[in-house]
């Protein structure tokens, strides 16, 4: 069951008319077009192929528009290659958190307690180093791999999304329909799965988008780092730190684009989300 | 307040004691054999055996925990793999180098966010508003390698008005070392500066609709002071809060910044410290940003009950 709420239109009113998130939603989209198909729009082969050693660090030209880098391979083509691997990771990474986050905060929300206390506890600790830090100890600990990033980001994720769902559980607690199913003795998890997690969907909707761009934020740092990225998938983070080595010769364009690539998503997912969360809260 | 500070400094001391457990299951548990982790598949099996033996990682989990945490409370971190130094000394060293980058980075952004969030308030909805909400939200989600580069790129490659790296040469001045601490300072800085206007922005905003607000300004004040008076004083108290509890992502905002700009400090040795699987290095540098980041906020909640007198006069 949910609470109808007239306020639910409104909502979707105040975030079509926001400028901030059709901007940075279209940009978002692109992205996410060349994470799918970007293997049919890339002119040339992103891996590259031994003959490109030829054109090494040639600059932006008709053939290269953003010109090649160390290999011979073209920039462009694995700009637009390596969106799929901050997507995919940071994507999947989010999702494991928000899941986990939402069972978590939901059963500390209803239980109350112990629970809680020992919730906010872990919580404070996780948030006593910064994400890059942790990322780099277990990744350091487990050997680097891309399932690593994902499943250290999600339980880094989990506590702070538990917080949020639970705040929301407790003040939805107080309504007649949760009191009824209670008193009519449904099963716990009935009420807190069927009843009560549809009318918290906005703070989760909120937290999701917010934890993507910290997501997408820290798996571009941790590549930049060289932790949890195999060498040959094209990947921002990882060129830029291949390559800033160039910048005093004059190379600037394996670097400056991705950057740019970077500074574009990050951007964009950020907009959406703070427009999203203007228009929720 | 002293039942407050109390059970505050409480807190801290069992989220710390927390930390120390999930530090040490990362750095000695997670890893499985660490001697094969630091040395490698290639090493032989005695020379595996002799370094597990040095580090004491043979023995049973809950001796090697109790074993660290005790030499962790009177100061002892153990030796560094790599560097072949007590961990502790290697630490602090560092962090008082990182310890200049982020005072000149603070001394940069907190009068200069503090205005634009003042400026963006009083001209709330106007274009100088977008402008500065926009654009400071923008520069804080841009990561640290992202913006560093693109200044290196213009103020040290293409203009040469400002060194790329932050390390100065040995015995240069101060002003020196300085001008080789301005880039990376100025990449925390675009970092900091979005959120602690943001929220000066919000508590300005507050105390202008605030009811004392209407009534200063019905009673005749001037303009002028009615906002250093009453909407200012009250204002800034959420802000020094905000400003303290930066200092936990600046340590991790320091790990790129010092990487990118090859700075001797706290990030780059727990960089060195995982690229080299040093785990005790590791294992001590992160416990000790952890207690650098409980101390701060705790300093941060102090400030701040003290500054409340709502707080600070509550038994």
């Amino acid at each position: 069951m949910t609470v109808p709420t007239a306020t639910r239109s409104q909502r979707w009113r105040v975030l079509r008319r926001s400028a901030a998130f059709w901007v940075g939603a279209v940009i978002v989209a692109v992205w996410i077009i060349f994470a799918i198909f970007g293997d049919f729009v890339t002119p040339f082969d992103p891996l590259g192929t031994p003959a490109d050693v030829l054109n090494r660090l040639e600059a932006p030209s008709g053939t290269h528009l953003l010109g090649t880098d160390e290999l011979g391979r073209d920039v462009l083509s694995r700009i637009l290659a390596g969106s799929r691997q901050v997507l995919t990771v940071a994507l999947a990474a989010t999702l494991l958190g928000t899941i986990l986050g939402t069972a978590l905060g939901l059963l500390a929300g209803y239980a109350g307690g112990i629970l809680d206390d020992i919730l906010s506890r872990i919580l404070d600790a996780f948030l006593s180093i910064p994400l890059v830090i942790t990322g780099m100890l277990a990744l350091t600990a487990l050997g680097p791999n891309t399932l690593g990033v994902i499943v250290v980001i999600g339980l880094v994720f989990t506590p702070i999304i538990a917080k949020t769902v639970r705040a929301a559980v407790l003040s939805e607690r107080q309504y007649d329909y949760v009191t009824a199913a209670m008193l009519r003795r449904d099963n716990p998890f009935y009420v807190l799965f069927v009843e009560i997690l549809p009318n918290v969907s906005n703070v989760i909707i909120v937290e999701f988008t917010v934890r993507l761009g910290y997501a997408i934020f820290t798996v571009l740092a941790l590549s930049f780092l060289g932790f949890g990225v195999e060498p040959s998938i094209p990947d921002w983070g990882l060129m830029i730190a291949q390559h800033r080595g160039f910048l005093t010769g004059g190379d600037w364009w394996p670097v400056l684009f991705p950057a740019l690539a970077i500074a574009s998503l990050v951007v964009a997912v950020n907009l959406v989300a703070d427009s999203i969360s203007q228009a929720f809260e | 307040m002293a039942r407050f500070i109390l059970r505050r400094i409480g807190l801290a001391l069992i989220t710390l004691a927390l930390l120390s457990v999930l530090v040490f299951i990362g750095t000695q548990l997670l890893p499985g054999d660490v001697g094969r982790r630091v040395l490698g598949p290639f090493a032989t099996q005695e020379s595996v055996d002799a370094l597990n033996a040095r580090l004491g990682t043979d023995r049973p989990a809950l001796v090697q925990f109790t074993d660290w945490i005790g030499g962790a409370v009177t100061g002892d971190l153990g030796e560094s793999i790599t560097f072949a130094e007590p961990v502790t000394s290697l630490v602090f060293n560092r962090l008082g180098n990182s310890a200049k980058l982020a005072a000149l980075a603070f001394l940069i952004v907190v009068p200069l966010s503090i205005l634009g969030g003042v400026v963006a308030a009083l001209r709330r909805g106007k274009l100088t508003d977008r402008i500065i909400t926009v654009g400071g939200l923008s520069a804080t989600v841009i990561p640290e390698f992202v913006s560093g580069i693109v200044l290196i790129l213009v103020f040290a490659v293409t203009l040469r008005w400002l060194p790329g790296t932050a390390t100065a040469p040995r015995g240069s001045g101060f002003f020196t070392q300085v001008r080789h601490l301005l880039l990376p300072a100025i990449t925390l800085v675009l970092v900091l500066f979005g959120y602690i206007a943001r929220i000066t922005r919000a508590g300005v905003i507050e105390a202008l609709e605030a009811d004392y607000t209407r009534t200063a300004i019905l009673k005749g004040l001037p303009r002028g002071r009615v906002i250093r008076q009453e909407v200012l004083r009250n204002a800034l108290l959420p802000t020094i809060a905000v400003v303290a509890s930066q200092v936990g992502y600046l340590i991790g905002g320091l790990v790129i910044v010092e990487v990118l700009f090859s700075y001797q400090g706290i990030g780059q040795l727990l960089f060195d410290a995982a690229r080299t699987a040093d785990f005790p290095l590791l294992a001590g540098g992160v416990l000790v940003v952890g207690a650098t980041f409980q101390a701060s906020m705790l300093l941060a909640d102090l400030a701040y009950s003290w500054l409340n007198p709502r707080i600070r006069l509550a038994t």
